[in-house]
């Protein structure tokens, strides 16, 4: 049995639990040491039925902290220790676990480690490790972030933008520890979909996957960043891309777009075109427009000023960038990209060097640092 | 969202109460270690808390000399302006949180057990992964 397997087990086994009378938090806590146990020993002792083990060990845990919680109180045992199994409801649970986790209260960063604690069956480690902050300060956001919630019931849906939003930041977090944060993202979505049938869904699984898609591509050797327009599409993962596109398209023959769907439908354009040349440039601008009646973020008007420079030419785009905000990151960026196609050399490494010390993370940074040398080595020919 | 908070020996402006630590009675000075160890703990249990070191202010320049030869050292920093102390990261929802903890940490007790008002640096990480910019 592999890990990935263990995990999709963790959120039904803290369903038992609570089922069997355990609150959210103990019951939690229960499983998450019944699952770090698990891990040492199912490599050399594998059990007959994973997921009875997991209850068992987890029940046991539960028992035992709740034990030791009354003998220091002084108080009554008030716990069944064999309670009735009860009906199993699985699905339902699963599904509330996700709004609980990701409850409109709880700072973003909580959220999302919760979530991939909780409903992801990751360890507080590999959480930890993946954020790069040290294991007892993610232990301790995650159960300040289960006090906060403790009071709320398990049994109503929550918030469906915020769930959406904490996996996509789990998605854009990538990896960077022994976990691929990414694909238990798209593992977590996938999941969402067989549990609701909102459109909104379905558009950020088409997202995550047409993205997933191309991740190979975007990193060169050393690690550094390769834009979409010298990507090496050969390398594009088909199956993927296919399977995105058809997932979108159900989601799209619904007729309630929101924002996940249209990012999915700029992402499938761009898939769809097999060499740079060949994007459907005018179609993305239309899915920008979309976007921006959609969401109204200075972001999307920012990177619709891109799509529009590809359409109708450089002139054209830095005209749209005049509505934009110059204080976002990217804005710098963009300039320098449209400048440059419009042939102000001079300019555009200027800007190039003005982006680079405006990045936020180290491969964007090193990327325009590199455009700017570039486009300085052209304008001095 | 990483930030280092960032402490000078010098280099930084003039703090408020601006009596170097040498010169305060012991008590201040145990007051001010007790300050600091608290809201280092207090970040641990709100999940703030990355890392916290505080450096001496010893040390050297050093640079190659080239492929088979011993680097060259420089030092110690007479000549320098700038020397750092110190520093915490923590990892933050927002600038706002970070300059709010910088605040709290500047107002840590010096002489006379009123708070330093020292500057401290507050500087954003570059992260290691970059958003999608498509």
């Amino acid at each position: 049995m592999n890990e990935s397997l263990l995990r999709e087990l963790v959120p039904a086994v803290i369903g038992v639990l609570v089922r069997r009378g355990a609150d959210f938090a103990s019951a939690e806590d229960a499983v998450q040491e019944a699952l770090i146990r698990a891990l040492e020993t199912w490599p050399d002792d594998p059990p007959r039925d994973p997921k009875a083990w997991l209850v068992a060990a987890a029940w046991r845990k539960f028992i035992d902290a709740t034990r030791a919680e009354t003998s220091r109180r002084g108080r009554e045992f008030a716990v069944d220790v064999e309670p009735p199994a009860g009906e199993v409801s699985a699905t339902d649970d699963t599904l509330r676990l996700y709004f609980l986790c990701a409850h409109p209260t709880l700072p973003e960063s909580s959220a999302v480690a919760l979530t991939l604690r909780a409903v992801g069956g990751l360890t507080t480690r590999q959480i930890a490790t993946a954020y790069l902050i040290p294991e007892a300060t993610m232990a301790q956001r995650i159960s300040r972030a289960k006090r906060k919630i403790a009071g709320l019931p398990l049994d109503q849906l929550g918030d469906l933008p915020t769930v959406l939003r904490v996996l996509y930041l789990a998605f854009n977090e990538g990896y960077s520890g022994d976990v691929d944060l990414a694909a238990e993202a798209i593992r977590l979505t996938r999941q969402l979909v067989a549990l609701s049938d909102e459109p909104e869904v379905t558009g950020l699984l088409a997202l995550m996957l047409l993205h997933h898609a191309r991740r190979e591509s975007r990193t060169g050797l050393g690690g550094q960043l390769v834009p979409l327009a010298e990507q090496d599409r050969s390398r594009w993962d088909t199956t993927l891309i296919a399977e995105g596109v058809t997932v979108l398209q159900a989601a799209l023959a619904r007729d309630w777009l929101g924002e996940y769907q249209a990012q999915a439908a700029i992402a499938a354009l761009h898939a769809d075109a097999t060499s740079a040349d060949e994007t459907d440039w005018v179609q993305i601008v239309e899915w920008y427009d979309e976007l921006l009646r959609i969401t109204g973020s200075p972001v999307v008007r920012l990177n619709r000023a891109v799509a529009v420079g590809e359409a109708d030419g450089p002139q054209a785009g830095l005209a749209a960038l005049a509505g934009v905000s110059p204080d976002l990151p990217r804005f710098a960026a963009v300039r320098a990209h449209l400048c440059e196609r419009a042939g102000d050399l001079e300019r555009a490494a200027e800007l190039y060097a003005e982006a680079s010390r405006a990045a936020t993370s180290v491969p964007e940074r090193d990327h325009l640092t590199r455009q700017a040398a570039r486009v300085r080595g052209l304008a001095s020919d | 969202m990483k930030y280092l908070l960032l402490k000078h020996y010098r280099g930084a402006p003039a703090s408020v109460n601006d009596v170097p630590m040498d010169r305060w009675t012991p008590e201040e000075v145990d007051a001010h270690v007790q300050y600091m160890s608290d809201f280092a703990k207090r970040l641990q249990a709100t999940g703030e808390f990355v890392d916290s070191q505080a450096l001496t202010p010893n040390g050297a320049w050093v640079r190659s000399d080239g492929e088979g030869r011993t680097p060259v050292t420089d030092g110690p920093f007479a000549e320098t302006k700038d020397l750092i102390a110190g520093w915490m990261i923590i990892d933050v929802e927002s600038w706002e949180r970070a300059v709010e903890l910088a605040g709290e940490l500047s107002a840590a007790p010096g002489a006379d057990g009123k708070p330093i008002h020292e500057w401290l640096e507050v500087r954003p990480f570059l992260t290691e992964t970059s958003k999608f910019t498509e």
